[in-house]
């Protein structure tokens, strides 16, 4: 039985001047015909969207930022309308668009929890049963009394996922929650997250962690500007999610100014072992980082450097060229820095390409010339996806033995 | 063959676990907004403790972050008797026939004070709480409700100065007095409906914050707060009940003191205070779609 049925569903935004925010300039459209008419950009954050979900059945939402995910909870949690098409639901709908809303940082915790709990509506009775359970789980026992601006952001946290978490409607919405919290917090949303998808309930699942949707949702949408691209398996869906960065140039081009430089980066690019331009890669895929250079005047022991930094702006490593082997006539060169497969861990990672001479000259630093991400495509880290497991996957070997 | 049974019995364990089967839930359609333009009442009582615990929280916040707390609801109608009786037994003398003029202005205060401030409180509600709006789903009047029931603790706290002042002016009490009850209600109305306008407009028109307090001022200057309306000819009073505060004040006042009900200013009052709050319902409806774009 279908809980979900979203029909044509369309949301439009315009962009740019809000319809008129203040009354001046209302009644500046009134009277002046043609202030009213000024061109407004529209949006279409949702376009003929066409799904139904069955009941019990865990469903995942992956895109990109701006693929219209956000609009679409929004308008199946009832927060916004849509402008065509309807969507119907049956059953109870609760969302962790964002958890903690209708927190009040003078109020205590318990205050908050019964709050938090209206807010998201639940009855009192069934508040008052579920409190101790809450409250265990939340680990905040003793600062119950305690307005919860003393709290630290963790304890707020694990406070507001706990409410959210014991509401107990027969459709689930979560929006990315898991991604706050440290380690042991995480796992423990995503067991009860697990535990939900068994009790039977049906759970809508948006997120960019692609190893949590593969691993909890069993079949997924791909919505692409704001249109359904794919419906279907997750781990089809969300290979495609990936390849779409394929499709994509992760590139740079030289512009003319560069092309002044004694030697300078022509073009550079992000590839995958096929050498096509790619700018996400499963973690068990290999790539390279190729850049073509162009040669004025070649000064000796000149060497192209890329440092390859991860998303907090941490150094994973260098690598250098020598570029010895080139003679005076060079013009252009190409060079190829191989990255090996089952290196890097899920990351996104920023390039810098730079020319120099060692203590003498910089010819060219080009900071973050391109960028691309690496996926979970199944590892057992995947589990807790967004933990630290440091950058790279350890090359360490370990032996067990059995001491006598 | 083996997998179909199996679902089958998942569903039944299922229906048991949730008490009630998937076909009989409730239906919940999102349609494209000015297809149904009514109130639905009966889920807003489904909501009334969201209501209840909005309108504690207020209360709870607005006296946690105050210095002297419970306090500012006796000073500010005590304070504002005070100035006026000083004022207007120095420089000009209402008629207020046999009642004394703190007693007089004090009820007057009394509802024009929870007036403002509720109406204030709930022109500010969808504003001040912009994460519920756009976070979560629930009947919209809920906001601005809450925030006017907050302000009658402040009402009943005034009610009870007012008694004492009463009693130390030795005010005669009569039947008339069961009716006061009443006026608390209509002026509960009076504060929801224009709080309500006001609180949608907010959203869509931040001059409102500005507007507004000009606009209660002289709402309070062209209502019988501190003047009783004999002060005006006989014809205009009519004209002046349209304001439905006038028919209010009038009629509190004629319940406390037990003076004659003045039946054709009450009427003329509530007719118009329907039709305010009609007209209020029906453009907070017309607006409340979009607050979550809008905010």
């Amino acid at each position: 039985m279908n809980v979900i049925t979203v029909n044509s569903l369309s949301k439009r935004y315009f962009l740019g001047d809000k319809p008129a925010n203040s009354l001046r300039d209302t009644i500046a459209g009134m009277v002046n015909f043609s202030a009213s008419k000024r061109r407004r950009t529209e949006l279409w954050a949702l376009r003929d969207v066409d799904f139904t979900v069955r009941d019990g059945e865990t469903l995942g939402i992956i895109g990109r930022n701006g693929a219209g995910k956000s609009t679409l909870l929004k308008i199946l949690s009832r927060i916004t309308k849509p402008t065509h098409g309807t969507a119907e639901i049956r059953g109870r709908v609760g969302s962790l668009l964002e958890i903690g809303t209708g927190f009040h940082s003078e109020l205590t915790g318990r205050e908050n929890v019964y709050m938090n709990g209206a807010v998201l509506g639940m009855r009192r009775p069934e508040i008052k049963r579920k409190f101790d359970e809450i409250v265990a789980f939340s680990e905040v026992e003793k600062f119950l009394d305690t307005p919860v601006k003393h709290y630290s952001s963790g304890m707020y946290m694990r406070l507001a996922f706990a409410v959210a978490a014991h509401l107990e409607p027969e459709i689930l919405i979560v929006d990315e929650v898991l991604a706050v919290g440290d380690a042991e917090f995480q796992r423990k949303c995503l067991g009860k997250m697990g535990e939900v998808t068994k009790e039977g309930r049906t759970v809508i699942f948006v997120s960019h962690q692609m190893g949590s949707v593969a691993q909890l949702c069993q079949r997924s949408l791909l919505l692409d500007k704001g249109s359904l691209a794919m419906e279907g398996p997750s781990p089809a869906v969300i290979e495609r999610y990936i390849n779409y960065g394929k499709e994509k140039n992760a590139a740079y081009t030289a512009d003319a100014a560069a092309m002044e430089r004694e030697v300078y980066v022509r073009s550079a690019a992000v590839t995958d072992a096929g050498g096509r331009e790619c700018d996400a890669f499963r973690h068990d895929e290999a790539m390279s980082i190729k850049a073509e250079c162009g040669v004025n005047h070649l000064l000796r022991g000149t060497e192209l450097r890329m440092v390859i930094r991860d998303r907090r702006g941490i150094t994973v490593f260098t690598a250098d060229a020598e570029l010895g082997a080139l003679s005076d006539k060079t013009e252009t060169f190409a060079a190829e820095f191989g990255i090996p497969a089952n290196f890097l861990r899920p990351n996104s990672y920023s390039v810098t390409l730079a020319l120099f001479v060692p203590h003498q000259h910089i010819f060219e630093l080009l900071e973050d010339v391109a960028f691309f991400s690496v996926f979970d495509g199944g590892t057992k880290y995947a589990q807790s996806e967004g933990m630290d497991y440091g950058v790279v996957f350890s090359p360490c070997t370990t032996s067990v033995r059995p001491i006598d | 063959m083996n997998r179909s049974i199996s679902t089958e019995n998942s569903d039944l364990a299922r229906r048991e676990l949730n008490g009630t089967g998937v076909a009989e839930r409730p239906i919940t359609v999102m349609r494209p907004p000015g297809t149904r333009l009514g109130i639905d009442w009966s889920e807003i009582w489904r909501y009334r403790e969201l209501l209840y615990f909005l309108a504690v929280r207020d209360i709870k916040v607005r006296y946690k972050q105050t210095a002297i707390g419970v306090a500012w609801a006796v000073l500010q109608p005590v304070v504002s008797t005070v100035i006026l009786s000083v004022l207007f037994s120095a420089f000009a003398r209402f008629d207020t026939r046999a009642v004394p003029y703190p007693v007089f202005a004090l009820a007057g205060l009394l509802i024009w004070l929870f007036c403002h401030s509720s109406i204030t409180m709930s022109s500010n509600s969808f504003i001040g709480n912009t994460n519920l709006v756009t976070k979560v789903y629930f009947p919209r009047l809920i906001m601005p409700a809450a925030a006017t029931l907050a302000c009658v603790l402040d009402l009943l706290i005034g009610a009870v100065i007012l008694a004492g002042v009463m009693l130390y002016y030795g005010t005669d009490l009569t039947w008339q007095l069961a009716a006061a009850p009443v006026f608390f209600l209509l002026a509960f109305i009076l504060a929801a409906a224009v709080g309500t306008l006001f609180s949608a407009l907010n959203v869509r028109y931040r001059d409102v914050q500005f507007a507004l307090p000009f606009i209660l001022q002289i709402w309070m200057l062209a209502s019988p707060v501190f003047y009783p309306t004999t002060l005006l000819p006989e014809k205009w009073r009519a004209i002046f009940a349209l304001n439905p505060l006038t028919g209010i004040l009038e009629g509190f006042r004629s319940s406390l003191f037990g003076t004659v009900f003045e039946w054709k200013l009450i009427a003329i009052s509530c007719v118009s205070l329907l039709f305010l709050t009609a007209v209020s319902l029906l453009i907070f409806r017309k607006m409340e779609d979009d607050f979550a774009d809008m905010i």
